[in-house]
């Protein structure tokens, strides 16, 4: 345990002094806020897009923004700041290939599958924390605005798309034990994303994919209930397991 | 004890039935406390083996043997006994010199305090011990000089050193073989390169890589000696001195106007032209028993 947790420290290390952890905690933080914000400016916004309401055909009539407002902007927001965040991670492993920094380790005796699991930690541990931050956020000020009761299985469903970016991150640490190069990453990681989502548009086949995790935000409306996304959670943990299983057996073959 | 043995050992690259065979049948031996020079071309396979040594890559056939304990791939048994000076090393440069050690003595199970008195011997020894930023700012010659230290950090029995000086001014490469000599004593070192001047200063015992083989393989003293006596040079004053020579001397080569070169004499040669000059009252401006060069045992070697 001496070599994970010496290694994890060093990763931990390097997000901090490269900057990228102040980063990453802006750019949570800012969509925390974000979300009561866009929802908040709605009005004003449409009234100053449309500044002639009549001539264009629209009528304003009375817009009730609520908590569940800000929601909805949260999951529209959310997954750009995921995308974002997987862009940062999706050289973690890669780089150290090209920077050859890896062979110094191996060669003293580090453990393969230790390097991808303190890779792994480093990443679900920014993930957990900029998410819950952001959430955590936008609950405070629709707390401080409105009222967070217009909404059901709040914590439930964001719990949801958590597990989704979960999914996302292991997807990537096993693809970056096959691959050498960043970009050839990134672009299977949107093709096994895509592949999943497209297998998703046959209806009795949606319910055990983890994509029908992206619609937990139908929970909030009081329309689905929460068992309804129960397989597609069971699947999810599968594939976390399946695909760091495959990167460390993988890893261990792979030529440094 | 021999610290290293490898044996028929053989490796090739490729797929689809097109192979390069790099490594064919290699056998050689690195006796404890010496320095072992590995020497070849470029591309002759010298990294390839020293990665096959320390199991980053799986022989096709033949065994590796490392104070004894067979060497397998993906494998780290063999490694603790190894310290590892790649070509170019590479550190995490967000860390400083000092950082980067406790790192590595955190990753061979040293304890806390032992890696720090450790690294502040090395660090000292390879002049670093002032450098207090991070490793980012690094010239090549420091980073090689902080490579020395991670890789005798945990004390190993076997130094392996991917041409240490390849890339090093004349005072770099200095400092670098001086840190090797004076390590000898705690540890064995095998050392690649293809400078040979560097083999000539501080190696016991060298092998010469060619063709995926051991072409040549002993103490520095015995591969010289293979061609002792390599020749005796003249260089005269007048031409005509030379011309004078030539004819009484007939198994001598024109290399100039002034000189002439008589290849693999002996001792018993050098008195019998020495002979023959005074015999003819030849003053010659210099006479030189030629002594072999590495370099001409390389050409030899490659088949140049």
């Amino acid at each position: 345990m001496k070599q994970l947790t010496a290694f994890t420290k060093k990763e931990f290390m390097e997000l901090i002094r490269t900057g990228k952890a102040l980063l990453l905690m802006i750019l949570f933080i800012l969509f925390g806020i974000m979300n009561p914000a866009i929802a908040k400016m709605t009005p004003w916004l449409l009234e100053t897009m449309l500044q002639d309401p009549a001539e264009t055909g629209f009528v304003i009539t009375e817009i009730e923004v609520n908590a569940m407002s800000s929601w909805t902007q949260f999951y529209k927001n959310i997954p750009i700041a995921f995308i974002i965040f997987l862009i940062m991670f999706s050289g973690i492993l890669t780089a150290e290939y090209h920077k050859g920094t890896l062979v110094n380790m191996i060669t003293k005796g580090m453990d393969r599958w230790k390097i991808i699991m303190s890779k792994l930690i480093v990443m679900i541990s920014f993930w957990t924390v900029g998410y819950w931050v952001c959430y955590g956020i936008t609950y405070l000020y629709n707390a401080w605005f409105w009222d967070n009761k217009v909404a059901s299985y709040l914590l439930f469903s964001a719990f949801c798309f958590y597990l989704i970016g979960i999914w996302m991150i292991s997807l990537i640490v096993f693809l970056s034990a096959v691959f050498q190069n960043n970009s050839a990453v990134l672009i299977m990681t949107a093709c096994g994303f895509l592949v999943i989502y497209f297998i998703g548009f046959i209806q009795k086949v949606k319910k055990f994919l983890p994509v029908k995790l992206l619609d937990s935000a139908d929970l909030l409306s009081g329309t689905k209930e929460a068992s309804e996304y129960l397989y597609a959670i069971a699947v999810l943990i599968i594939l976390v397991i399946g695909n760091i299983t495959i990167a460390v057996v993988q890893f261990n073959k792979k030529n440094i | 004890m021999d610290m290293l043995t490898c044996s028929h050992v053989s490796k090739a690259f490729g797929k689809h039935n097109i192979f390069n065979n790099v490594l064919s049948d290699l056998t050689f031996s690195v006796p404890e406390h010496s320095i072992f020079g590995f020497i070849g071309q470029n591309g002759a396979g010298k990294t390839t083996t020293m990665k096959l040594i320390l199991g980053l890559l799986q022989c096709d056939s033949g065994e590796i043997f490392v104070n004894g304990i067979p060497v397998s791939f993906g494998q780290n048994k063999t490694n603790r006994y190894i310290g590892y000076l790649p070509d170019v090393p590479e550190f995490y440069s967000f860390m400083t010199p000092m950082e980067y050690l406790m790192l590595c003595g955190e990753i061979t199970g040293m304890e806390k305090k032992k890696s720090q008195d450790r690294a502040d011997r090395l660090l000292h020894l390879v002049g670093l011990s002032q450098a207090q930023k991070r490793i980012q700012g690094f010239s090549r010659g420091m980073k090689q000089r902080l490579g020395i230290a991670q890789a005798l950090l945990n004390s190993p029995k076997l130094l392996i050193c991917d041409e240490p000086t390849s890339a090093l001014d004349p005072l770099g490469r200095k400092e670098i073989l001086d840190i090797l000599c004076s390590v000898k004593n705690e540890t064995t070192i095998l050392f690649s390169t293809h400078i040979l001047s560097d083999v000539e200063r501080i190696c016991d015992k060298i092998a010469f890589l060619n063709n995926g083989k051991i072409a040549l393989q002993g103490t520095l003293e015995e591969i010289k000696g293979i061609r002792k006596g390599s020749g005796i040079e003249i260089e005269f004053n007048r031409q005509e001195d030379a011309d004078l020579f030539a004819e009484k001397y007939k198994d001598g080569r024109r290399t100039g106007k002034v000189r002439v070169c008589c290849h693999q004499k002996t001792e018993k040669d050098m008195i019998e032209i020495m002979q023959l000059l005074t015999g003819n009252n030849i003053s010659p401006q210099r006479i030189e028993m030629l002594e072999p060069a590495l370099e001409d045992l390389f050409m030899e070697v490659v088949g140049e």
